[in-house]
C-alpha cells in the first residue's frame, strides 16, 4: 500500500488560549535597556568618567580642567545667570536666521519642483554655495550689514538654506510615483500639491535637513562670535563668553561655555527633533 | 391667465440619465500611445478602441507589455495619447481629475501620514467636494461597507496588504466617480486574500453599480470580475478580441464553460505567431 495510509488523518478542536500564554512581558532590565535615553545616559557617564581620569593624570588645570571643576564652573555660570543670558542672546539670533533659512529653502525647492529653470537654479546655487563655509562670508556681511545682528542673520541663513534645500529637494524627488499620481488624481496641483503630498511624503528627508541646518547654524554662530567677537551691539553670546574667558585664562569657564553649547545641542536634538519625529514620521511608519 | 410669474419658474431639469446603454460612459477611440526613452520612441498601444457602458465591469486583459496599464493611465489622464481620443461622457480626457478615481496595485497609494479615515476623506476634501463633516460621514459609511469601520483611526502602516487595498477601494467609492479605474489592484495580495477581495468587489458592485475599468493579467480574475473583457496582444498593445463574461463569476469557477472560455482566451492570447510569444 502507499505510504499515506500509514499516517492517519486527524482533526483537533482548538480551545481559546488565555492572553498571558500568547503574550509575555519582557523583564524590567530588558525594558529599561530598550529606552534610548537610558543607553545614552550610560554612554555619557562613561565618557565623563574617562575625562575625569584623564584630567587627574594630566594634572594641569590650565590645559585640561577636571570634569568636576568644569561641572562646578557650569553650575556657577547657571546660578549667576550669565550662561543662560549668553545662551539666550545666541539663540535669539540663531532662531531668526534659522526660520528665514527654512522659508528661503521652501521657496527654492518649490520652484525647483515646478519648473525646469527652478531646478537648474537650485542645482547651480547649491553646488556653488553649499561648500562655501558660512564663516567665510562674515567679512563681506560685516561690510554690507555692519557690526550687528544683520550680519549674523545673513551668514546663518546661508548656513541653513543650502543643506536644507538639498535635502528637501532630494526628499521631494524620492516621493513614490503612485503617491504623486494619487495626489494628481484628486485634482491637487501647484502649491496645494506641494503642501499636501510632497512635503509630508518627504518629511523624513526634510527633518534630516532641518537637523543638519540646525547644527550648521549653531556652529556658524558660535564660530562667528569667537572669531569676530561681539557683533551683538556690545553684548556677545556664548561664543563671546568662551572667547573672553580664554583671554582671561579661566579654562574651566571656557569648558563650561563649550558644555553649554553641547547641552543646548543635545536638548534641541533630543527634545525638539525627537518629539517632532515621534509625532510625525515614526507615528506614520515612515521611519523606524 | 392664472398666475403668470409662477410659470416663469422652469420645471426641475431631469438629472442626466445614468443608464443609457447606447452612450458609452468611457470611450477609447483609436488610441495610440507612445512613450519616449532616451534612445527611442516605443509604441505602447496601437489604435485601441473600446466602449465602457454605464455599470459595466470592463476588463483589460493581456500579458505584460500589452499596454493595458498604460491605457488605464491614459483614461485617468496621466498619459496623453499620441493619437486618438479617450472620452468620458463625450468629453475628451486631458488631465487627471476626481471624476475618475484610480485604485493602484501598490500599497503606497495611501499617504502614510493620514489615518484610514483621513485617507478616505482626503480626495473628498482635496477636490473640495464635501465639507469636513460630510466627508467624515461619507468616509465612515464606505469604510463600514468594506468592513474597516473599526480601523478608522489606524495608520496605514499598521494594516495588512488586503486591508490597505480595501481602504483604497473605499476611498475610490466614496468619491462616487463616473468611472472607477483599477490597475491590478489585487496582484500584490496572496491568493486567499485575492479571492476574498474579488468577492467583496463584486458584492460592492451589486450594491452601488459603479462603472469599472479593471486591468489584470489573470484570465481567471478577468472572467470572475468582468462582464466584458477586452483582450490585448503585446508589443504594441492591439485589440485581439472583445468577449462577454456576463455568465461567469465566482460561482462558476471550475465549471466546464468557465474552463473552455478560459482556454479560448488563453489560445487567443498565446497561440499567435511565435514571434510575439518570444517577445512577451
Amino acid at each position: 500500500m502507499t505510504a499515506s495510509l500509514a499516517r492517519p488523518e486527524y482533526e483537533r478542536d482548538l480551545p481559546p488560549l488565555s492572553d498571558d500564554e500568547v503574550m509575555q512581558p519582557l523583564p524590567v532590565p530588558a525594558r529599561l535597556w530598550q529606552q534610548g535615553w537610558v543607553r545614552k545616559t550610560v554612554l555619557l557617564l562613561v565618557m565623563a568618567g574617562l575625562w575625569e581620569v584623564a584630567a587627574r593624570l594630566k594634572a594641569n588645570d590650565l590645559l585640561l580642567p577636571t570634569f568636576v571643576d568644569t561641572a562646578l564652573a557650569f553650575g556657577q555660570g547657571l546660578w549667576s545667570g550669565e550662561l543662560l543670558h549668553r545662551a539666550g542672546m545666541s539663540l535669539a539670533v540663531l532662531l531668526r536666521g534659522y526660520v528665514l533659512g527654512i522659508a528661503a529653502a521652501f521657496v527654492l525647492t518649490t520652484l525647483a519642483t515646478s519648473t525646469q529653470l527652478g531646478r537648474d537654479l537650485l542645482d547651480t546655487l547649491t553646488s556653488m554655495f553649499n561648500p562655501l563655509p558660512a564663516i567665510a562670508l562674515l567679512p563681506v556681511a560685516l561690510l554690507w550689514f555692519g557690526l550687528g545682528q544683520g550680519s549674523l542673520v545673513f551668514v546663518l541663513v546661508h548656513s541653513v538654506l543650502w543643506p536644507l534645500a538639498l535635502n528637501t529637494y532630494s526628499g521631494f524627488r524620492s516621493v513614490p510615483e503612485t503617491l504623486r499620481m494619487a495626489g494628481r488624481n484628486y485634482g491637487l496641483r501647484g502649491l496645494r500639491y506641494v503642501l499636501f503630498i510632497l512635503v509630508p511624503a518627504a518629511l523624513p528627508a526634510i527633518v534630516a535637513g532641518l537637523k543638519i541646518g540646525w547644527a550648521f547654524a549653531w556652529r556658524t554662530l558660535i564660530a562667528a562670535e569667537l572669531v569676530f567677537g561681539t557683533t551683538n551691539s556690545g553684548q556677545g553670546g556664548l561664543g563671546w563668553f568662551i572667547f573672553q574667558n580664554r583671554n582671561e585664562l579661566y579654562t574651566d569657564r571656557v569648558f563650561a561655555g563649550l558644555a553649554m553649547v553641547i547641552v543646548i545641542g543635545l536638548l534641541v536634538e533630543n527634545l525638539v527633533f525627537v518629539t517632532l519625529e515621534r509625532a510625525t514620521v515614526r507615528r506614520w511608519g515612515m521611519q523606524r | 391667465m392664472g398666475i403668470p410669474f409662477l410659470r416663469v419658474v422652469p420645471p426641475p431639469l431631469p438629472r442626466e440619465p445614468r443608464v443609457t446603454s447606447d452612450v458609452p460612459t468611457l470611450q477609447a477611440e483609436d488610441v495610440t500611445i507612445e512613450y519616449r526613452t532616451a534612445e527611442r520612441v516605443v509604441r505602447a498601444t496601437d489604435r485601441v478602441s473600446f466602449d465602457v457602458l454605464d455599470g459595466d465591469r470592463f476588463v483589460l486583459l493581456g500579458p505584460s507589455g500589452c499596454g493595458k496599464s498604460t491605457l488605464l493611465k491614459a483614461a485617468a489622464g496621466f498619459v496623453t495619447p499620441r493619437s486618438g481620443h479617450i472620452r468620458l461622457d463625450g468629453a475628451t480626457v486631458s488631465e487627471p481629475g476626481p471624476d475618475r478615481i484610480v485604485v493602484f496595485q501598490e500599497f503606497d497609494q495611501l499617504p502614510p501620514w493620514k489615518t484610514v479615515k483621513a485617507n478616505v476623506m482626503f480626495p473628498l476634501r482635496a477636490s473640495r467636494l464635501l465639507s469636513r463633516r460630510q466627508a467624515e460621514e461619507r468616509a465612515l459609511h464606505y469604510l463600514d461597507k468594506v468592513g474597516l469601520a473599526d480601523f478608522a483611526d489606524a495608520y496605514p502602516h499598521t494594516l495588512s496588504g488586503g486591508m490597505k487595498q480595501r481602504v483604497a477601494i473605499a476611498r475610490a467609492l466614496a468619491m462616487q466617480p463616473r468611472v472607477l479605474l483599477m490597475d491590478e489592484p489585487f496582484a500584490a495580495l496572496d491568493a486567499l486574500t485575492r479571492r476574498r477581495m474579488q468577492e467583496e468587489l463584486l458584492s460592492l458592485w451589486e450594491e452601488f453599480r459603479f462603472t469599472l475599468l479593471f486591468v489584470t493579467h489573470s484570465i481567471e480574475e478577468a472572467l470572475v470580475v468582468g462582464n466584458r473583457i477586452l483582450l490585448l496582444s503585446p508589443h504594441p498593445g492591439r485589440v485581439r478580441a472583445e468577449l462577454d463574461a456576463q455568465a461567469y463569476g465566482l460561482h462558476s469557477l471550475g465549471s466546464p464553460e468557465f474552463q473552455s472560455t478560459s482556454q479560448r482566451i488563453h489560445r487567443l492570447l498565446f497561440d499567435e505567431p511565435a514571434a510575439s510569444l518570444a517577445a512577451a
